[in-house]
């Protein structure tokens, strides 16, 4: 060390110029691991959108946002097929949107059950069995799905509602295959529901125990207090849980790419085969030629300002409730 | 004048039916006569938490319209007891009790009554200020409109808010969060609150050891107006305001018991305030009363 042993006096006023060096150093340090965040983030949309370029610019944005056909073309160098990706757009969109409805209810109510009804001796290995579903492999989930669920549960189901009433709408008529939005939709929502019951319980838990005493205390039921003090106080938690489950629905490549059946037509009803984003990029991009792995990259780009637009949607809300429920005027 | 037949009750459209559908006690009526009043009877009322009790053998008269006053040290129970009052311990995992809690002549543990109707006749009041984050009026409504109450919820949510000597304050800002008001502002929106769905006894748990002087006053005052239409059990580490509010107190203490390292709360004595502050029977009262307990 540069400097002499210092005083007593020096050390009691100028503290240790060791800890003093030391201080920049590692705030350093810090701050190239929080910016490193930031450069992956701009690395991956500048790289890509670059690549993609060529195949927005021919088409343009609306065109390929709300384009029905997709044709490839084999060029190295200029894009010549034709590029719409509104059927991948609408798939995704629709499974996920489908899976949400499904599980979101679902997780509310199981982790409901597991923090106010379940008795003691359950409320444990219902938790670790919903953990352990969150940590299965997608793989495992696409495979069950392929195997079994579609044939003996998901297929007989569509063939059920298609054949109610209800199979006179389009969106629900027959004849019902077994790789379908569908399919898809149900395996996705089987695939973040933990995560959304996960975090469900925690917010649910978070409830302080005055504001349930207080309900109780004035003859409301089980129910009524789950219902009007548990569930509003956790809405914005409630939310987040959804967007994650929504971002996770969104992403979700393997078992989608598996069970949808990847056809390039827009089908009308939700149980014929239709295709996604992730999926068609999971199932075109080993033997694609140039200009459709550009024509790919854009749709990988479309998918992550989906993506991010539902997180700030999301955040809107959520802050929007906030503002409304806690102190200052309501409405 | 029969203190059953006031606007709120009025209000309500549909008069609450008995807790226990086959009679309604008679005793309400029948009672007003007699010099004392019973409302709620303990006999040897007993609270275990899990294999621990809490309280044991606690048995005395609640008397209608009247203030009744928990004292004791910190443990001995009051809290306890009182929950035993309207079913609130049912919420607690492992909490059980036995002996029997009388609510006009019906035995409250009675295995027909329903917890959730027990509440809404004998309403509580926490030690913390606890409003939703909801509006001032949503607060107050929200008791009726679990009941299914629409018609007249303004009228009602105004009268509670007069009862609980709030309205004067708050008039203007119906519209704002509970949460915006002051502590003692806050406590008495919680009374508004326990009022609007009509209970004819009120539980207070400290409900003022969170507030200053002024506000500790503004609530007492408040008790002693509601009494008339009231019957109260209030828990209080306050001497002065046990003796200030309450026309009768009851003493408790911890029952040491070193074979088995237990501590249990048990009933000293309950008597006219006057006489418990002043003239109490059993030395262990007085000496906690005047400060000389451990
Ligand atoms: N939910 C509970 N589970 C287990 N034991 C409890 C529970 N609530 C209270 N107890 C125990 O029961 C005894 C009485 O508690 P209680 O809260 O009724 O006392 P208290 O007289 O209200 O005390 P304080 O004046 O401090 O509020 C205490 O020994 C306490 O530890
Ligand atoms: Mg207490």
């Amino acid at each position: 060390m540069a400097t002499s042993p210092p005083t007593t006096e020096r050390r009691s006023l100028k503290g240790s110029t060791r800890e003093r060096r030391g201080d920049p150093i590692f705030r350093a340090i810090l701050m190239v691991a929080a910016s490193s965040v930031l450069l992956i983030l701009a690395a991956m949309i500048i790289r890509t959108s670059i690549e993609a370029w060529p195949v927005f610019a021919k088409e343009g944005i609306w065109g390929f946002l709300t384009g029905r056909q997709w044709s490839v073309g084999t060029s190295r160098s200029e894009v010549t097929g034709t590029y719409g990706a509104l059927p991948f757009i609408y798939g995704t969109l629709l499974i996920s949107f489908i899976a949400i409805v499904f599980a979101v209810p679902l997780a509310i109510g199981i982790a409901l059950f597991t923090n106010e009804l379940a008795p003691s001796w359950l409320k444990r290995p219902l938790t670790y069995t919903v953990d352990t579903l969150a940590m299965v492999p997608s793989v495992v989930y696409a495979f069950v799905g392929m195997y079994f669920f579609r044939i003996e549960v998901w297929a007989p189901v569509g063939q059920f509602i298609a054949g109610t009433p209800a199979g006179e709408v389009p969106f629900l008529s027959g004849p019902v295959l077994l790789s379908s939005y569908w399919s898809a939709a149900n395996i996705l929502a089987i695939m973040i529901l933990p995560i959304i019951t996960a975090i469900c319980r925690d917010v649910f838990a978070q409830v302080p125990a005055d504001e349930k005493n207080a309900a109780y205390a004035m003859g409301a039921t089980r129910w009524e207090v789950m219902s009007k003090i548990i569930v509003p106080h956790s809405f914005s938690g409630i939310v987040g849980a959804t967007m994650l489950g929504l971002g996770r629905a969104l992403g979700e490549t393997l078992a989608v790419a598996v069970l949808i059946g990847s056809t390039r037509d827009m089908t009308s009803s939700v149980f014929q085969p239709g295709d996604a984003m992730t999926a068609l990029i999971a199932n075109t991009f080993q033997d694609a030629h140039p200009e459709a792995i550009w024509a790919l990259l854009a749709i990988g780009v479309t998918l992550f300002f989906i993506t991010m637009a539902v997180n700030i949607t999301a955040r809107l809300i959520v802050a929007r409730v906030n503002t409304r429920v806690s102190g200052g005027a309501v409405a | 004048m029969d203190p059953r037949t006031s606007t709120a009750r009025d209000l309500d459209p549909a008069p609450m039916a008995p807790i226990r559908a086959e009679h309604r006690p008679a005793s309400a009526e029948d009672a007003d006569t007699s010099p004392v009043d019973v409302h709620v009877t303990l006999d040897e009322v007993s609270v275990h938490y899990g294999p621990f009790t809490a309280v044991r053998d606690v048995s005395f008269d609640v008397h209608r319209n009247s203030i009744t006053a928990l004292i004791g040290p910190s443990g001995c129970g009051k809290s306890t007891l009182l929950r035993t009052l309207n079913r609130m311990n049912d919420l607690v995992p492992g909490a059980t009790t036995s002996g029997s809690v009388t609510y006009n002549g019906e035995d409250i543990y009675a295995e027909e009554v329903d917890p959730v109707e027990v509440r809404r006749r004998i309403g509580m009041v926490f030690q913390k200020p606890n409003p939703f984050p909801k509006s001032i009026y949503d607060n107050v409504a929200f008791g009726p409109r679990l009941n299914g109450t629409k018609r007249g919820l303004d009228e009602l949510v105004e009268h509670s808010l007069q009862r609980a000597a709030l309205w004067d304050e708050v008039k203007d800002k119906l519209s704002q969060s509970g949460l915006s008001l002051s502590g003692g502002q806050q406590q008495r929106l919680c009374i508004a609150r326990a009022i609007a769905v009509n209970p004819d006894v009120i539980l207070m748990d400290e409900p003022c050891s969170a507030l200053d002087p002024i506000a500790t006053l503004r609530i007492e005052e408040l008790m002693k107006d509601m009494a008339s239409e009231y019957t109260i059990v209030i828990v209080t580490h306050n001497m002065q305001q046990a003796a200030r509010v309450s026309d009768r107190t009851a003493f408790f203490t911890v029952d040491m018991d070193n074979e088995r390292q237990d501590r249990t709360g048990v009933l000293v004595e309950i008597d006219q305030t006057d006489t418990i502050f002043t003239n109490a029977t059993d030395p262990r009262t007085e000496g906690y009363i005047t400060g000389r307990f451990g």
